[in-house]
């Protein structure tokens, strides 16, 4: 066992992947000889050869759609977006195509491909190479948007993802890549899909996030116990197909929720989760449900980004405000 | 370079390198295109077949020269124009006509229709109605078989509009610097939807032309000439099959009826249509048979069994009932479908 970063722990996962599977390729700009922007394929090309590792020309048109055509076929890529501000270029492959084979043949052909890319703020890179834009692609049926927030989860959902039978975009929140580490045992198990991670109970309130914003979930949830309100926090993890179930568990028993997140507020799938609420547990509120998310404006240059994303202490308020109602 | 000449046609006997056999299943495929497409258009007018649907009636030449060349094995990807490309790989005509009708017996029982017909089993790997997407995946398809080391060739069809589009340039690319076992087929039927190919295009061939800028050789057919389609697609995959990379093919051709179902081609010259009917595919290909000295009985006999096999495919479709509702909500995902989770 070892204290790994969330980069580590993603290069373990594709490891394990590629040595277990033959048919599992792994594709993107710079990902061989160079490991990748973020280095999270490093050595794979060294371990598994230019066949199966493959920097590929600069177009992610042709890199999703060349994933889809493996994926048909029953081999699995994992193909690498080097920020998810370059993925626009993919969306019609993965909104037309890979989310749709099946449902349009009724299962004759498949897409089992991951779209890796890394997104979100917090590292000082400007606009393109720091937005949340995972409530788009949420909002396409037949796709799983799997969004990891801690290496081990990392390690584990990726290894679910690349053996999933669906195409699954993989977001990977850049901020926490090399920091903090996690022990991360590489025992080739696959954490479950679809299931949201109940990281600390509480019965005073639940706050729901996902990816790098747990970070500050997390640090929230600590401030607010030793001022005497408890905090449940869940990780959504998977936001499509999205398991209502323990979200819907928790704050029946709390009757408050605060949703947090780094995309902008309006359309925010923030709001999905709010809605699903109202319809399904509006009898056991005994509060608003309230967001806590970036402005509806574009991602600022490194100097506003601080001011941008939610930080602790606009949680922290959220929750007193959810607190002061009954 | 083989370049488009369709001003002589005439074969002598002695130089032949095409079969009697291989000439009356090229005669059989076409055929069979004709009468099933003309009936898919009877379906629309009764109403049989609803939404849209797009024709190759004119452009059978194409989809029979690639498919007589093809080995089982080998794949195809069309577009929304593929009723032909997939009838001609052998997929069954019920089940085509039956997709085209919505139901059950259909390819792919009622959900994909008209424009996504798919038989995976015929070798038939989509069709694809977003204008260049599915050239990455068949570029998708021959890197698989040169990873696994397969011998199968993918093959894809699209129009001369699609060599405008990012992902037409993107595959090309990527298919000549792996060398993979692809060919990319260009039926140059003159016109994007309404709008003719020349008149936004930069070159006058546009996908010949675009050859050389990856590499590859210029190769321009003539599409209505079933021969020259057969022996061009013959030689390209034996290349493809050998290991020695991709080629990117333009075969000229026009289509008879409008873009889709709602179009009736008003946007045509006067006389066009009528001078492209003279250099119908069927018609040089009758000629052809003639000239070879195949008996006018044995063409005509293939020809009235089409139409018959047209008939009682139309009829098994017809009788063929519709699946059920709930087919909107089911497949979506490998475990369930909408209802699930919601
Ligand atoms: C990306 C995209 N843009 C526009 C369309 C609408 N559209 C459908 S067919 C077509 C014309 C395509 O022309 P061509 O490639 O020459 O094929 P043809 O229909 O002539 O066989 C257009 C514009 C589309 N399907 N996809
Ligand atoms: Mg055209």
């Amino acid at each position: 066992m070892a204290e790994l970063t969330m980069v580590e722990a993603l290069n373990l996962a594709l490891a394990r992947a590629m040595a277990d599977d033959e048919t599992v390729l792994v594709l993107g700009e710079d990902i061989g000889r160079d490991g990748g922007v973020f280095r999270v394929t490093d050595g794979l090309i060294d371990r598994f050869g230019p066949e199966r590792v493959r920097d590929t020309p600069l177009a992610e048109a042709m890199i999703a759609g060349v994933s889809v055509g493996l994926a048909a076929q029953h081999m699995r890529p994992v193909a690498e977006i080097q920020f998810m501000g370059f993925l626009y270029p993919a969306i019609d492959q993965l909104v037309n195509h890979a989310s749709r084979l099946r449902t349009r043949t009724r299962g004759r052909l498949t897409c089992p491909m991951v779209l890796r890319a890394p997104f979100g703020g917090g590292i000082h890179a400007p606009e393109h190479h720091s937005e949340s834009m995972e409530a788009m692609l949420a909002h396409i049926p037949g796709l799983r948007l799997v969004i990891p927030s801690s290496p081990a989860r990392a390690y584990g959902l990726l290894l679910a993802a690349i053996r999933d039978s669906d195409p699954v975009v993989f977001l990977e929140p850049k901020r926490l890549y090399r920091a903090p580490r996690e022990e991360v045992f590489d025992s080739g198990e696959a954490l479950p899909l679809d299931q949201p991670f109940v990281l600390r109970e509480g019965d005073n309130v639940t706050l729901v996030t996902w990816g790098a914003m747990l970070k500050e979930t997390l640090e929230a949830a600590e401030r607010l116990a030793a001022a005497g309100a408890e905090c449940t926090v869940i990780d959504v993890a998977t936001l499509k197909p999205l398991e209502m179930a323990p979200i819907l568990e928790s704050v029946g028993r709390t009757g408050r929720c605060v949703i947090i997140h780094e995309a902008p507020l309006t359309g925010g799938f923030g709001g999905e989760i709010a809605a699903r609420l109202a319809d399904q547990g509006l009898l056991g509120l005994l509060a608003p449900v309230t967001r806590v998310a970036g402005y509806d404006a574009v991602m600022p240059l490194p100097r506003l980004e601080e001011h941008y994303m939610p930080s602790v202490d606009r949680i922290v308020t959220a929750v007193e405000r959810v607190m002061s109602f009954g | 370079m083989v370049a488009a000449d369709t001003t002589n046609r005439s074969q002598s006997a002695a130089n032949d390198d095409i079969s009697q056999d291989e000439r009356l299943e090229l005669w059989r495929l076409q055929v069979e295109i004709r009468h099933c497409e003309q009936r898919a258009y009877d379906l629309f007018l009764q109403n049989l077949v609803k939404g849209t649907s797009h024709l190759s009636l004119g452009q059978e030449g194409i989809a029979a020269g690639f498919a007589a060349a093809m080995q089982p094995d080998d794949k195809s990807f069309c577009t929304y124009r593929g009723h032909a490309h997939t009838l001609a790989r052998g997929a069954p005509m019920d089940a085509v006509l039956g997709e085209l009708m919505q139901r059950d017996c259909g390819l792919m029982r009622g959900k994909g229709g008209s424009m996504h017909l798919t038989s995976a089993e015929h070798g038939v790997m989509g069709s694809y109605a977003i204008i260049g997407a599915h050239l990455p995946m068949a570029v998708g398809s021959a890197w698989r078989a040169q990873y696994m080391g397969h011998d199968d060739v993918s093959v894809v069809f699209f129009g001369d509009g699609t060599t405008n589009i990012g992902a037409f340039h993107e595959a090309l690319n990527y298919a000549a610097v792996f060398k993979l076992p692809v060919l990319f087929v260009c039926e140059n039927n003159l016109y994007m939807e309404y709008t003719p190919i020349g008149q936004i295009t930069a070159v006058e061939n546009p996908a010949a032309d675009r050859a050389s800028a990856y590499g590859l050789d210029s190769i321009l057919i003539d599409g209505n000439d079933a021969d020259a389609v057969f022996r061009t697609a013959r030689e390209c995959i034996a290349k493809a099959r050998a290991g020695d990379g991709p080629s990117l093919i333009e075969c000229k051709t026009y289509r008879h009826s409008g873009h889709s179902r709602a179009d009736p081609g008003k946007y045509r010259p006067p006389g066009e249509l009528e001078r492209w009917k003279e250099n119908d595919p069927i018609k040089v290909y009758r000629a052809r048979l003639a000239e070879f000295g195949i008996g006018e009985d044995v063409v005509q006999r293939i020809d009235d069994e089409a139409l018959r096999k047209v008939d009682e495919a139309t009829e098994t479709a017809k009788a063929s009932p519709l699946p059920p509702e709930e087919i909107l909500t089911t497949d979506v995902y490998a475990n369930g479908g909408w209802a699930w989770r919601n």
